[in-house]
């Protein structure tokens, strides 16, 4: 079974849904139970980061995702939910996240061209940097749909795939068995199904 | 690379697509659902749900309906129609909206759209606006399309996007439904004085359109289209395959 992490930030119908399509159970859950019983785990996010992390916090689930994180369960973060993984992001200021992946979340507009627009919204090719169990499934240039103004800044070691928008953003981060998803799998049609697949069966 | 995207519109009443359609292999060419999958399938690269129902039934029909294309299609979804305060916000994307689209609503409550991105942020709220040329100045329209509400249509964009909207819907009356191409005049004005995503809407007649419209306007993001889709003058995987050819940056 794969748990859901619902720490009341975002709704999760469409992700729910998007692991009906692809043939796998899962519980959209806050319970600490659940999730130390679960296979892998998914950290979910939209909004804030400062106000995601204080939830995750004061629902002890943050701890709890730590704890199976290090145990070695595979664990998927998406959009808001990678950012999380890493130790901090500058969103409004600075707020810590839950460290388990080295390095900072930091403004797209810092490093992209004045003319961009940000957020960077909208499908974007992806360019694999590294083999995965996460890509068995798609190919390099294949399409995602993103929705951020900020990014991992990382060390490239952790970078599976980027997107150019101006400049390599990060678009897919791993660390053992942790990964990390900057675009909606679940809106990203069938290579975000492929990834999400890939993810249940592969990791 | 950032592509530039299909957006199809389905106008949903009681529960049914509203516009005549015909297609192969559609077995229920009214079902919002099938059609959702359908587009889905062929390449769109998001969803424009318009709710034009009055009827509380048929309200509830919509978010089931929306619910189950949620279900089932796994690209962005957007909703607008009746969306008036943030409860309409939340109703809509508990099931299963990405984006809300909001146009009278925005007009009658100036504060609705700042207090719907301070909860789900800009990037979930979008502005529709209708506009129409009166004596050579854009003015914004309400009510679908049938009151000059006296606004300056760009300024009134402006101050939208100073209150969160993270993108544009920009629909013109004067070219909407007459088929020889988008209002790149307006689309122009509008895209100089902005710096979130513009999705044109209104003209698209032919493959061509939307060619030019890329073309002369890299700051337009999107393409918005209803019946040219719906009656199959556009297939939307013929379109995307002449936007490649012609070097516009396209997810096929």
């Amino acid at each position: 079974m794969i748990a859901i992490a619902d720490y009341g930030v975002g709704n999760l119908f469409s992700l729910k849904s998007s692991f009906a399509a692809i043939g796998h159970s899962v519980a959209v859950t806050s319970d600490a139970d659940t999730i130390r019983s679960a296979d892998r785990i998914i950290l979910p996010g939209v909004g804030a980061f400062r106000d995601a992390a204080r939830k995750l916090e004061e629902s002890g689930l943050g701890q709890v995702i730590k704890e199976e994180a290090a145990s070695g369960k595979p664990l998927l973060g998406i959009c808001l939910g990678m950012q999380l993984l890493f130790d901090k992001s500058y969103e409004y200021g600075e707020y810590k996240g839950l460290g388990i992946i080295p390095g900072e979340i930091i403004p797209i507009a810092g490093v992209t061209p004045e003319d961009l627009k940000i957020p960077h919204i909208g499908w974007n090719s992806l360019d694999l940097k590294r083999e995965s169990p996460l890509f068995v499934n798609i190919k390099n240039g294949d399409h995602v749909y993103f929705v951020h103004s900020y990014y991992a800044c990382t060390s490239e070691r952790y970078v599976l795939a980027t997107a150019e928008y101006g400049a390599d953003l990060t678009a897919v981060v791993a660390l053992d068995n942790v990964y990390g998803c900057q675009f909606h799998p679940e809106k990203s049609g069938k290579t975000g199904l492929s990834i999400l697949k890939a993810f249940c069966e592969e990791t | 690379m950032i592509t530039k995207r299909i957006i199809p519109c389905l106008d949903v009443k009681n529960g049914r697509v509203v516009k005549g359609i015909n297609f192969h292999g559609l077995n229920d060419v009214a079902s919002p659902v099938e059609l959702a999958k359908y587009y889905s399938s062929c390449g769109a690269d998001e969803l424009v749900f318009y709710d034009i129902t009055a009827s509380a039934e048929g309200r509830k029909l919509f978010t089931d309906i929306l619910r189950e294309t949620a279900a089932n299609v796994f690209i962005p979804l957007t909703v607008g129609g009746g969306i008036n305060t943030v409860d309409d916000f939340d109703r809509v994307l508990k099931c299963g909206a990405d984006k809300v689209s909001v146009n009278s609503g925005a007009i009658r409550d100036p504060g609705l759209i700042e207090k719907a991105a301070n909860i789900y942020g800009d990037q979930c709220v979008v502005l529709s606006v209708d506009v129409k040329r009166i004596d050579g100045v854009f003015r914004v329209f309400a009510k679908g399309g049938r009151e000059n509400t006296g606004m300056e249509a760009v300024s009134w964009i402006r101050s939208c996007v100073d209150s969160g909207a993270g993108e544009i819907v920009v629909n013109s009356i004067d070219t909407d439904g007459v088929k020889e191409g988008f209002d790149l005049e307006l689309l122009a004005a509008v895209c100089e004085n902005v710096s979130v995503p513009v999705i044109a809407s209104g003209g698209a007649g032919k493959t061509e359109d939307f060619i030019k419209l890329f073309k002369s306007l890299p700051g337009v993001d999107a393409g918005l289209a209803a019946s040219v889709f719906h009656f199959g003058e556009i297939r939307i995987e013929d379109l995307k395959k002449e936007m490649a050819l012609n070097g516009i940056p396209v997810r096929i």
